[in-house]
């Protein structure tokens, strides 16, 4: 135990670099760039004297190092500053819109893994058939779909034309949220709350934008998913388990997928990247009220401390997310030793 | 007279691929008695794995039995239903395969894998008893009970043999198959083991089929040997007239291959020509390219085993005498 | 004799196709649909029945009809001709990215995994963490800064699949280099540069051509989001992304044509791609079955 504790501790003192280069990287990237944020602020007809002002109201007339360096130590007290656009703490908009994205990654990511290793796994144990080709194509045509054409093609089915699931935002309008908003996760709310029909309205408004991000990722899964099994299938463990006179189904989900498992979730960090890339486009598409689609919102704004602040974030949780496969990884495999 | 446990008829095997079919096995007979060891032996690719695995119906696709029976308590059991199948593996008949390492599920305890073949063919035996009749075989099999929960990969590869044998003696079946056992073990690991099981046929009442390409090895464990070579068994008999009377050229070839310690042999034997192509196999007798006495018979038509003085061989040479004299 | 030589041809067709299975397949139809839109973007005009912006191509918002096979959209102008169009768009900004992605991130893995060092940590650790960041994030923050514009967007789209080159070619520069034959040719005086380029290089070729061809796919994908959200290029330029974008709002009034038909487009171009980089990956190193 206090070997993977020093482990883990190592780990995430070993993503503070990298986060430090993200880091780097955006904000000389935002402060080099031609775009100018109190321009767009305060129009491009604004008078020269009230544009000065402003720029030294927020440091933007000091040179670049020391903006930079007054930055790090604001970053070093944990605090990512004030947006430029608005009169707010940058973590605010954040905090409050955090949960929305996370539940819709959560909630994509067990759809795609779902249906992922089900397709996957069935394809290997019936190789070279025609369902198994079936789900190859699949799982190669998924992977070319961008996320926000698929979001609008299920729009238009279940949305337009069978007029089945809503298109946009998280809740309907008869849903009053301030009954309910606890933690900001509104499955969770709603049902600590007792409040079924809202649960219920808020599952379908989740549905299609959870589906898009699920079937988008899947087609990796499945790929994972059979090249692992048939590579596992050949090993002797699972011939041996057949001649103890296991049934198939113990054989394939009990032996084979376990083992299929372990590489699957190494990977699995770095879908993390993936997962958060299509949700800017799923949560843009589906009007989802998230973070990502605030990153986007606020780039337009010039509003540099706030997608300074979300970029940083989101490296921060990718960093998390491989830190957590490790742990389940550990966890599985009995073989691993930190 | 002891009972046939486990009766053979006439079996064929193909493996159907790209370039062909390969005719893995043909029209093969066979008997194995209770209690007894049998050794098959022939070298890899001549069809004895297959033969092995098809004991069990468990031939890997897309090889196929195309011919034959194989009897188990007067029930062929390539006609039975796949759920009683099920029953009869790793109950009745079990097998371990070549590779120790990697023939037990490395994600789980060696305890687990024990309770979950206990408890699939006897579903009513609770995991507290399952684990007790698992402490009791570490003990026959000379391990340490504590081991019994750990994973496979902290034990050695002896060990996880041992625990293979364990796990296939535990519901204690008719016969063993033994699937070239110690080929990845090394020679001292590989000695115990022998040791090891002959030992085993004492303390269980237990038939045992070992697969090896090493004749020197069934020498010291088997009763029989039957030897194959593409896909055919062309000699059989008792280990000490097959070992010091050997009739067919290619047993001959394979004695002599043996390596000698003590005769301190200068130059490793090793036997010319190379095994049949089973897609096309010679239409006379398989073994006629590489045979040193082979004559024109040989080549048109294939010998059936006859038997001569007390032990079976397939070979023209010995036919063609009976009938000169 | 032009007969022997298709039927040479047909022959060696057909023998490869029995050597390499389906993955052969897959590469022939990977490379067809490659070689068509390559064609559409090349000529468009012999292809298109209309030009992109004619707004008199047909009535606004009709389906696809006999006179526009694909519809028309909001400003009446024909979906098949700005298919057609776009393509040169897409394709364009997605193969320069992907040659001046190649172009910097193959010399920095050579080198930095031939000379090895502090230079090699620093670069390393840089590019890793470019690599584990979201890449089309990172595009949205740099096109936004960059401001619409096709070079600004083909750089933007560049700078994100830097690392994936860099990866690949270190990884393999660092394994080669410990080779026999590398060793040989040091033994016989070779210098560091033409180690690189004449021991090294060739070796890495393979890996990087199927990098490229999955990183067009990549690329594809990622010019056609930044599109989409607006970040792309400036109007008047056809684009597949930002026809899906406009076409969005007529979507719930059902005219499902002007968002269907381009996003078929970018799936098509996109599987084109990516079904050449995977065959070949497989096609040319068996060990990397199927992953």
């Amino acid at each position: 135990m206090k070997r993977i504790l020093k482990y883990f501790t190592i780990r995430l003192l070993l993503t503070i670099p990298m986060i430090f280069i993200l880091l780097t990287l955006i904000f000389f990237v935002l402060r080099v760039m031609p775009a100018d944020p109190v321009k767009s602020m305060l129009g491009a007809h604004a008078p020269k004297r009230v544009i000065e002002q402003k720029r030294k109201e927020l440091g933007l007339d000091k040179p670049v190092y020391s903006q930079y360096w007054d930055y790090l130590k604001q970053l070093a007290r944990f605090d990512l500053g004030d947006s430029m656009i608005m009169k707010q703490k940058v973590i605010t908009p954040i905090k409050e819109k955090l949960p929305a994205t996370l539940e819709l990654i959560i909630f994509g990511l067990i759809l795609a893994l779902t249906l992922g290793v089900f397709l996957g796994s069935y394809g290997a144990n019936n190789r070279g058939t025609k369902t198994d080709t079936t789900i190859r194509l699949y799982g190669l045509v998924v992977f070319c779909i961008p996320a926000y054409w698929m979001g609008l093609m299920l729009q238009l089915i279940f949305g337009i034309w069978l007029d089945w699931l809503p298109i946009a935002g998280r809740t309907g309008s008869r849903v009053l949220v301030a009954n309910f908003n606890n933690t900001g996760f509104y499955l969770i709310d709603t049902l600590m709350a007792g409040n079924f029909t809202a649960f219920f309205d808020v599952l379908t408004h989740l549905a299609l934008p959870a589906l898009t991000l699920a079937l988008i990722l899947s087609g990796i899964f499945v790929r994972l998913t059979r090249a692992n099994m048939l590579d596992v299938l050949n090993n002797d463990y699972i011939l041996a388990a057949r001649a103890r006179g296991l049934s198939e189904r113990k054989v394939v989900y009990k032996h084979a997928l376990k083992n299929t498992l372990v590489p699957i979730l190494t990977m699995l960090g770095m879908q993390f990247a993936l997962l958060i890339a299509n949700a800017v486009l799923t949560e843009t598409t589906f009007s989802w009220p998230g973070m990502a689609r605030l990153l986007v919102k606020r780039i337009h704004l010039r509003d540099y401390p706030t997608v300074q602040g979300i970029i940083i974030l989101i490296a921060v949780m990718v960093s998390l997310s491989s830190l957590i496969v490790d742990l389940v990884y550990a966890w599985i495999d009995p073989r691993v030793k930190y | 007279m002891m009972k046939n446990i486990i009766e053979i008829k006439n079996l064929s095997i193909d493996y159907p691929i790209y370039v062909g079919t390969v005719k893995a096995v043909r029209n093969v007979s066979m008997k194995i008695k209770k209690g007894e060891v049998i050794g098959l032996v022939g070298e890899s690719g001549c069809g004895k794995s297959t033969l092995g695995l098809s004991l069990l119906n468990m031939v890997r696709a897309p090889g196929k039995i195309i011919n034959g029976e194989i009897l188990y308590n007067n029930t062929n059991i390539l006609d039975i239903p796949y759920k009683e199948l099920l029953k009869l593996r790793g109950h009745n008949i079990s097998m371990i395969f070549q590779n120790p390492l990697n023939s037990l599920n490395p994600l789980y305890k060696v305890s687990e894998q024990f309770v979950e073949t206990i408890q699939s063919h006897k579903p009513k035996i609770k995991k507290k008893k399952a684990l007790e009749m698992a402490e009791e075989m570490f003990e026959k099999l000379g391990i340490e009970k504590s081991r019994l929960y750990e994973y496979p990969h902290q034990m050695s590869g002896g060990m996880r043999q041992r625990i293979m044998i364990g796990i296939a003696l535990i519901l204690n079946p008719d016969l063993i198959i033994a699937d070239e056992p110690t080929t990845s073990l090394d020679v001292i690991v590989e000695a115990q083991f022998v040791d090891f099981l002959r030992n085993l046929k004492d303390k269980f009442d237990v038939s045992i089929m070992v697969i090896t390409h090493n004749l020197g090895l069934v020498a010291e464990l088997a009763d029989r040997i039957a030897v194959m070579y593409g896909g055919k068994i062309i000699e059989r008999g008792e280990v000490e007239k097959i070992y010091h009377n050997p009739m067919h050229e290619y047993t001959k070839g394979l004695i002599s291959c043996i390596p000698n310690v003590k005769a301190e042999q200068k130059k490793l034997v090793t036997m010319p020509g190379a095994p049949p192509d089973l897609i096309n196999p010679p239409s006379g007798c398989r073994f006629s390219p590489r045979c040193p006495k082979a004559m024109d018979i040989c080549y048109e038509k294939l010998p059936e085993l006859k038997t001569y003085d007390g032990h079976e061989v397939a070979c023209w040479l010995y036919e063609t005498e009976k009938e000169n004299s | 004799m032009p007969t022997t030589l298709i039927r040479k041809f047909l022959n060696y067709m057909s023998e490869s196709k029995k050597k390499y299975g389906i993955q052969w397949w897959i590469l022939i139809i990977g490379l067809v649909i490659i070689l068509f839109v390559t064609l559409t973007a090349l000529f468009p005009g012999f292809f298109a029945p209309y030009s992109a912006d004619n707004m008199e191509a047909g009535k606004q918002l009709t389906g696809p009809s006999s006179q526009n096979i694909l519809g028309t959209d909001n400003l009446g102008r024909d979906v098949f001709s700005r298919i057609i169009y776009g393509s040169k768009t897409i394709l364009g900004v997605a193969f320069i990215a992907a040659l001046i992605s190649s172009l910097i991130g193959v010399p920095l893995g050579l080198i930095s995994g031939f000379v090895g060092g502090l230079f090699d940590k620093i670069l390393s650790l840089i590019m890793d963490s470019i690599f584990s960041f979201p890449g089309l994030i990172l595009a949205i923050a740099l096109a936004a800064m960059l401001g619409p514009g096709i070079v600004n967007i083909t750089g933007a789209v560049a700078v994100i699949y830097i690392p994936q080159y860099f990866r690949q070619v270190r990884g393999q520069t660092l394994s080669l280099k410990e080779e026999v034959f590398v060793e040989a040719g040091r033994a016989i005086g070779a210098s560091k540069f033409r180690l690189l380029r004449k021991y090294i290089f060739p070796n890495v070729l393979a890996t990087i051509v199927v990098i490229f061809s999955l990183n067009i796919a990549d690329a594809i994908m990622t010019e056609a989001a930044l599109s989409y959200l607006g970040l792309g290029l400036p109007a008047g330029i056809p684009d597949w992304g930002r026809d899906i974008a406009m076409g969005k709002k007529y979507l719930a009034s059902g005219y499902w044509w002007i968002i269907t038909f381009p996003g078929v487009a970018i799936v098509t171009l996109t599987l084109g791609f990516t079904m050449v980089g995977e065959s070949l990956s497989e096609l040319l190193n068996p060990k990397l079955r199927d992953k």
